[in-house]
């Protein structure tokens, strides 16, 4: 069987879960081989093996960490040559998204992104897409070359099915083209204890409405262990950062649940969060369109409907 | 400082978005189109940068006919001059064919800076300007929410996943913008009409040596299998709070076995 090659997203020295997402899907189109770019290949390896990686490849170096995009774009295209894999599966964060163009230029491949399932086809991968902010689904296939996919957060329930896990370590060199941009400064930002957005199986998320009081939202979230996002509305208020904006210009978001509360249901905002399997929104203006989309609302004032929910939900966790 | 901003026309994002059955592509004629908003930022920002007199900003576009109305709107924003790279032969064409075609046109223009938007709001890729800084061999900084630029030096405040980071580069450079950027002006009257005096070119694919059989839709590296509209949510169940709305909503939570 081919190899399937997986880019490794970790941060903070923790594999991210769009990663065993990744490998999960990886086993239906071949053997993944999981390629851990930067330092921290040591604490990923267990998680890596576990979710079927037969091979993983590291590739360490600070070099790879103080250039932006351009290292991993030679190191991918390096192992592209020799391991000649039948697909390179990578997540669609922004810079997976990069990563992956360049690739595709690079390598003469398509190149598909955003994908929310990927699967064996008669001619290659399928991959299937959502676009129109949710309101079409497209199912297509790469062409020319190696292909290459990104795919989207909660594309699949990452299965464990363990795999060999060798290592083999690559050593990198990084060009001087890579290095033209050039990272000066990172703050990493705080974490809030709280499941990341991207990956929560519940998103609660504040809008104009609150009127700044997201206290009430986060203790709703957490009432729930959900994570917390905002409209634009409410980050351009400056009440939440923009790190947390769910929608065109923020993250996209594909929770079990989504909980809007005090927000409109702008096509923008919609283009963030419509794939949710679950929507539910509190809005005291009945007009409102999020309406069109829940599958449970509520209609009345968020600052009494929110602490009432809130207590109700503790108390019956006991 | 010679700015090229790269505007995509886009089909209206409120209007109803489809494809055209006859080959599976974006339906880019029966649809109300516009410049998209987050090429707005990109435009604002250029001018922002020369409006101190030095430096010249060209709104560069790539797509049919109608396309054009994008870079009018962006001479009426305040650039200077408009090139439209307009070809039969590129209809259909993905992100990999579209950015050869730009790149090509950017290399005929002259520029110290190319910026773009973050991403198309009818796409959404978000990976045109990292393609275009490998064509050209240049530096690429994505995803600016601040800017500035000083002698052959960008430096860009950009939030990333999971830190907000500071990055520099030397000019020549590709750079995209956030919507966090700055607050894109209106045209005024006196720019809608001094607009239709500035010079605005239309270019073919031949006129930049492009090899036809390179872009289009039979060059496409991907294709189309299928595809489907999605079925409309069907309508849920909306409750009027009276007094016991916070109680629903958990019990409704709680038979979702969400509690
Ligand atoms: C280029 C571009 C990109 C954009 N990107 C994004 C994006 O990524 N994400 C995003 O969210 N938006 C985005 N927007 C903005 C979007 O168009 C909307 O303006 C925004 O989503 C509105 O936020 P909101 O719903 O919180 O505010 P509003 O539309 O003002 O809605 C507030 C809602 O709260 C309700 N409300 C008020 N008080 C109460 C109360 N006491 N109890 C209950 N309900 C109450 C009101 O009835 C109303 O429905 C973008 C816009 C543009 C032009
Ligand atoms: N056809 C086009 N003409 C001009 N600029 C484009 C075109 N397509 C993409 N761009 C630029 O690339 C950015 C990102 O586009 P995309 O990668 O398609 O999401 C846009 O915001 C534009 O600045």
């Amino acid at each position: 069987m081919s190899e399937i090659l997986v880019l490794v997203d970790h941060a903070d020295g923790r594999v991210r879960k769009t990663t065993t997402e990744l490998l999960t899907l990886a086993r239906r189109l071949g053997e993944p081989s999981a390629v851990h770019i930067g330092a921290g290949a040591d604490e990923a390896l267990e998680t890596l093996t576990s979710y079927g990686a037969e091979k993983v490849y590291v590739l360490d170096s600070p070099d790879l960490d103080a250039y932006l995009v351009v290292p991993k774009v030679e190191a991918l295209t390096q192992l592209m040559q020799s391991a000649t894999p039948a697909a390179v599966l990578i997540p669609s964060t922004p810079e997976g998204k990069e990563i992956a163009g360049r690739l595709a230029i690079r390598t003469g491949s398509g190149l598909i992104t955003d994908a929310v399932d990927v699967r064996p086809g008669d001619q290659g991968p399928e991959t299937t897409q959502s676009v129109f902010a949710g309101s079409y689904t497209v199912d297509a296939r790469v062409t020319t070359g190696t292909p290459i996919v990104t795919v989207k957060p909660n594309a699949v329930t990452p299965e464990q099915a363990p795999g060999a896990g060798t290592v083999e370590r690559v050593d990198v060199a990084v060009s001087e083209a890579a290095r033209a941009a050039q990272v000066t400064d990172r703050q990493p930002r705080t974490r809030s204890g709280r499941p990341e957005l991207t990956e929560a199986s519940i998103v609660v998320s504040g809008g104009r409405g609150t009127g700044g009081d997201f206290a009430a939202v986060e203790a709703f979230a957490d009432s729930l262990g959900a994570a917390v996002g905002a409209s634009r509305a409410a980050v351009d208020s400056g009440w939440y950062p923009h790190a947390f904006q769910v929608g065109q210009t923020g993250k996209t978001v594909s929770p079990q649940l989504y909980v809007a509360v005090g927000i409109s249901g702008a096509i923008q905002h919609r283009a963030g969060m419509q794939t949710s399997k679950m929507i539910v929104a509190i809005n005291k203006d009945e007009e409102s369109p999020i309406f069109d989309l829940a599958d449970f609302g509520v209609v009345g004032d968020l600052h009494k409907i929110l602490p009432q929910a809130t207590e109700e939900v503790t108390r019956r966790k006991g | 400082m010679n700015i090229v901003v790269c505007v995509k026309h886009v089909p209206d994002a409120t209007a109803d978005r489809r494809f055209d059955p006859a080959d599976s592509t974006v339906d880019r004629a029966g649809v109300d189109g516009l410049l998209s908003e987050l090429d707005e930022y990109a435009v604002e920002e250029a001018l922002k940068l020369t409006d101190d007199g030095e430096g010249e900003v060209t709104a560069l576009t790539v797509g049919p006919e109608r396309a054009g109305d994008a870079v009018r709107k962006a001479l009426q924003m305040g650039a200077h001059k408009g090139v439209h790279v307009v070809d039969d032969g590129i209809h259909g064409s993905d992100s990999v064919a579209t950015s050869l075609v730009l790149a090509a046109a950017l290399e005929k223009l002259e520029f110290d800076l190319v910026l773009c938007g973050m991403a198309s709001t009818d796409g959404v890729m978000g990976v045109v300007p990292a393609m275009l800084a490998e064509r050209l061999g240049v530096p690429q900084v994505t995803y600016a929410a601040q800017l500035s630029v000083e002698a052959n030096q960008v430096t860009v405040r950009r939030d990333s996943d999971t830190a907000a980071e500071t990055v520099v580069a030397s000019t020549p450079a590709v750079v995209s913008v956030t919507d966090q950027i700055n607050e894109p002006r209106y045209p005024s009257f006196k720019g809608i009409m001094a607009a239709k005096k500035k010079p605005f070119d239309a270019w073919s694919l031949s006129d930049l040596g492009v090899d036809p059989s390179q872009v289009g839709l039979n060059a496409s590296w991907t294709a189309v299998i299928s595809y489907d509209a999605r079925p409309p949510r069907s309508a849920g169940t909306v409750v009027v709070d009276a007094g016991d709305g916070g109680l629903k909503l958990a019990e409704f939570l709680a038979t979702q076995k969400f509690v």
